[in-house]
Formats: structure tokens, C-alpha cells, sequence
């Protein structure tokens, strides 16, 4: 990997926590099951407001058709009181959807299965909305047998298979056979202006994010990558920043229960020298 | 009255909060009547700069807003609100509003800085020269920079960056690749880059001291 540092740049890498929010209230349990109830939205995210959390995400995870205009009130207010960048994503299928959630105070709108689905979606969201309110989500998992060896007994010499990701949908219930990277790739020429990662593999077992994967989208794309999934401690994150190329970082329960503190966790990248605002 | 000029550019909503948060109301309109009695005009706006100026004529607002600069009255320009001050841009093929000399250049990197250049940045206060052709004079200027120390963060979201023909309008710069004009102070006019409304305290903070300044 290239390190970024020596060129002139003042820029920070970001610290996002990230609000799963059902029904108008924040849960988390590990990505489906399990779900905890972790406050009122609003609340939460004033609170990383003055933790010095560098964006705020809200992922609207509600099923039920009717009860989904919770969102934009939860957006509403938070817009009222916290005045970083907000991104929503969550169901965004139309241009409709996105412009509602723009005026209900969201810079930036994230989009994953309708992406998918029709990628001139994103194309023709980044023209009218531009490219920098645009996040495509990006879930993926890592293809079996990816960055092993294995012996080829025939000729006898190792066969090194190249690690390969594959993108999901619907909250990660569908594969699709997409390359993560090849998608990665298209979707920054369609115009999206930053991509959300997660690592289905990692999401939930707080034993650091999927630093291949990150490293490997990260480098193949010129536009902003936020790994995803993963983060159970402050080193995690450091790794995310340092070996996987990552632009931000993003985590949920670690944040919501107290586990790790935004402070702490930005003095300690401080300390070890990443560039973080503070 | 404080108008947040609407040209359906992008999310206006959140600087008209931000201003309500600090005790101003300010109108989000395209009513030209409005726009020429307000006593201060925030022109924000993200998107590209052609859309924007496309939206301007059809709106016949270009020479409205060319007239209220050239009176005098205070502007406040916004990421986009910046760049369409001057000339013309690489983005397009429009003429910009043409009140500053200058061009909007894309970052064009050849080491591997990602575009946009999005999230958390510094800026670096300048100290205006001691004779500026016709800026305001450093009184002012750093009482719209007052309580921000330099190197402060603040954040920003764009591919391109303006490149003013006369520097001494520059009043902060920040690197990015190169070290650009991140807002500029021109007489009546002043302007950013980054996003006061989205850069939480500091940000705040520079919208209350210029709304001071301009005794709005």
C-alpha cells in the first residue's frame, strides 16, 4: 500500500458512528438478530456531537412500509442540533427518496441494493444531486479459498489465488456474483463520491475490520472509502487507517454501549500518529 | 433580513438551521424583490458549477445577485457560492457570475489523493497584505476569524478549488495536493470552501462573527 502522508495534505481520517435505526429508535445487535434497543436517535447523536464524532451515519433499518417517515423526523432533528455531516441510507430506491431525505437536513444519501440493481441510479442520482451526496454501500464477503495457497500436486508449485470478494443485497441476504472490486470500480465511473465497506464477514465479531478487503477497494478506487464492520478495539482502527488505506472508519455498538470512547479512541490514533482532528 | 438564496442547489436547509441555531432568522427564497432588500445574502450550494449557473439564469437571478454585490451589501458565499464569484470554472462551460478575476481549477493529482476532497481539513489564517488593493482592512478581517485559532478544522467537500488572480483576496488557505484558497475577502464579499454549517463549533462560530460583522 502507498502511504498517503508524504503528500501535502491536512486532511483527517474520520471517526463515524453509525445508527441503526428501527422504527425511530437506535438498535444494534449484530447486523439482523438480536436487536437492542440503544436510545432515542436524536439523543445519540448529540451526544457524538460533543465526543467529537467527525460524521454521523443514520441506517434506517425499518421493514415496515408505513413506519419508514420516521426517518426523515429523526433526520429533521437531529439537523436542528448537530451540525456535522449527516448521511441516511436505508431503503433510498428513488430520486424522490433521496430528495426528501436532502431536505430533511442529509448531505449525503448511502444506497446499496438499488445500486445494485440499476447502477444508472447512482449516475443519474450523482448528475442531478452531485457526486458528493452520493455513498454507494458496498456489502461484501470473501469468496472461498481467497488469499491461501494451495499446492498444485500435478506440477508441483504453489498456485496463489488472489482474494476475491462478493457483493450482497438486501441487508446481505442476496448474493449477487458481483467482484466487490470490479463493482467498486464502476460505480466510482457511474459517480458516486464515497464508498461505505462492510465486511459481512467481520460485521459483529469486533475482531478488527477486514483489512484486505478495505486495502484491496481502497486502492483500486480514487474516491474516499469508509470501512465497515469489525472495530472491537482502538488498534482496529488504527490498522483500518494504516494498513487497509481507509479513508474513515465507522462503528456502531462499540459506541452506542460505551465500550470504546470517541475521545479516547482519537487520542490514542493521535498518539500513534495518524491524522485525526481533535 | 438574511436571505439564503434558493436556486435548487443543494441543501439549504442546513445553513438556515445553523443560522437559526445561532439566533437569526433567515429566509430561504428566489423572489427577486426579497434578494434586493435583504441586508445580507448567503448564496450556498453544492453540485456542479454549470447546474448552478444554469439555474441562476433561469431563475434571472444572475444580474439580481451581481446587482446587490455591486451595491455593496454583504455576501456570503458557500462551497459553490464561492466558486461561481469568479470567471469561469474547468468544470464547465458557463461564465461564472464574473465579480472576481480568477478560475475554478479541478484537483488534478498525479499521486493517489482521492477525489473529492471530503471530510475534515485545516485552515490556515492569512494575514492580509498591509496594503490590499481594496480588501477590508485586517480590523475586520480578523473579527470574522475571531476565537478561531489557526489550523483550525473545518470541512469541506469538493473536487475543485478557486484560484483568485489577485492572492491578497485570499484569507485562509489549506492543502490539499497543493495548498489552495479556501476562502477568500474581497470588500463586501466573503466566502468559503468549506462548510461553516456543517463544522460543528468553529463553524458556528464564523457565522455569528460574520452576521456581527455585517450588524445583521
Amino acid at each position: 500500500m502507498k502511504k498517503k502522508s508524504k503528500y501535502l495534505t491536512g486532511l483527517t481520517k474520520r471517526i463515524i458512528p453509525c445508527l441503526d435505526v428501527d422504527k425511530g429508535r437506535v438498535v444494534k445487535g449484530t447486523k439482523f438478530i438480536n436487536l437492542r434497543d440503544a436510545g432515542d436517535p436524536v439523543a445519540v447523536a448529540k451526544r457524538y456531537d460533543t465526543e467529537g464524532a467527525d460524521e454521523i451515519v443514520f441506517l434506517d433499518i425499518t421493514a415496515s412500509h408505513e413506519k419508514r417517515k420516521t426517518i426523515f423526523e429523526v433526520v429533521e432533528k437531529t439537523a436542528e442540533n448537530v451540525f456535522m455531516p449527516l448521511t441516511v441510507g436505508g431503503g433510498i430506491r428513488t430520486l424522490d427518496d433521496i430528495r426528501n431525505m436532502l431536505k430533511a437536513g442529509a448531505d449525503k444519501v448511502s444506497i446499496n441494493t438499488s445500486a445494485v440493481e440499476n447502477p444508472n441510479f447512482v449516475k443519474i442520482a450523482a448528475e442531478k444531486y452531485g457526486t458528493q451526496c452520493i455513498v454507494v454501500a458496498i456489502d461484501a464477503k470473501r469468496v472461498q479459498y481467497t488469499g491461501y495457497s494451495i499446492q498444485d500436486t500435478v506440477h508441483n508449485k504453489q498456485i496463489k489465488y488472489k482474494p476475491r470478494w462478493e457483493v450482497y443485497t438486501y441487508g446481505g441476504r442476496r448474493a449477487t456474483k458481483i467482484d466487490a472490486i470490479e463493482w467498486a470500480k464502476k460505480i466510482e465511473k457511474y459517480g458516486a463520491g464515497e464508498i461505505l465497506l462492510t465486511s459481512m464477514d467481520k460485521d459483529g465479531t469486533k475482531d478488527g475490520y477486514d483489512i484486505g478487503l478495505t486495502s484491496a477497494i481502497s486502492s483500486a478506487v480514487n474516491i474516499p472509502v469508509i470501512a465497515s464492520g469489525g472495530a472491537g478495539e482502538m488498534e482496529h482502527f488504527y490498522d483500518a487507517f494504516e494498513k487497509g488505506g481507509a479513508d474513515a472508519a465507522l462503528a456502531a455498538s462499540l459506541f452506542h454501549f460505551k465500550e470504546l470512547k470517541i475521545k479516547d479512541l482519537k487520542e490514542y490514533l493521535i498518539r500513534k500518529g495518524v491524522k485525526i482532528r481533535c | 433580513m438574511i436571505t439564503i438564496v434558493d436556486y435548487g442547489m443543494g441543501n439549504l436547509r442546513s445553513v438556515q438551521k445553523a443560522f437559526e441555531y445561532i439566533g437569526k432568522k433567515a429566509v430561504v427564497t428566489s423572489n427577486k424583490k426579497s434578494i434586493l432588500n435583504s441586508s445580507l445574502i448567503v448564496v450556498p450550494g453544492v453540485g456542479s458549477f454549470d447546474a448552478a449557473m444554469n439555474n441562476l439564469k433561469k431563475l434571472k437571478l444572475v444580474e439580481v445577485i451581481k446587482k446587490v454585490i455591486s451595491e455593496g451589501k454583504p455576501y456570503l458565499g458557500l462551497c459553490l457560492g464561492l466558486q461561481i464569484l469568479f470567471e469561469c470554472s474547468e468544470e464547465g462551460n458557463s461564465r461564472g457570475l464574473e465579480m472576481l478575476r480568477g478560475k475554478v481549477e479541478k484537483f488534478n493529482f498525479r499521486n493517489n489523493l482521492k477525489i473529492p476532497h471530503m471530510g475534515w481539513n485545516n485552515i490556515k489564517l492569512k494575514v492580509p497584505a498591509t496594503k490590499p488593493l481594496a480588501g477590508p482592512p485586517k480590523s475586520q478581517w480578523r473579527k470574522i476569524f475571531n476565537g478561531i485559532e489557526d489550523n483550525s478544522y473545518f470541512y469541506f467537500v469538493h473536487s475543485y478549488c478557486v484560484k483568485p488572480k489577485d492572492k491578497r483576496i485570499i484569507s485562509t488557505t489549506t492543502d490539499y495536493g497543493i495548498n489552495f484558497a479556501s476562502s477568500i475577502f474581497y470588500k463586501n464579499i466573503f466566502a468559503t470552501q468549506f462548510h461553516p454549517e456543517k463544522s460543528q463549533k468553529n463553524g458556528l462560530r464564523l457565522l455569528k462573527n460574520y452576521v456581527n460583522y455585517t450588524g445583521n
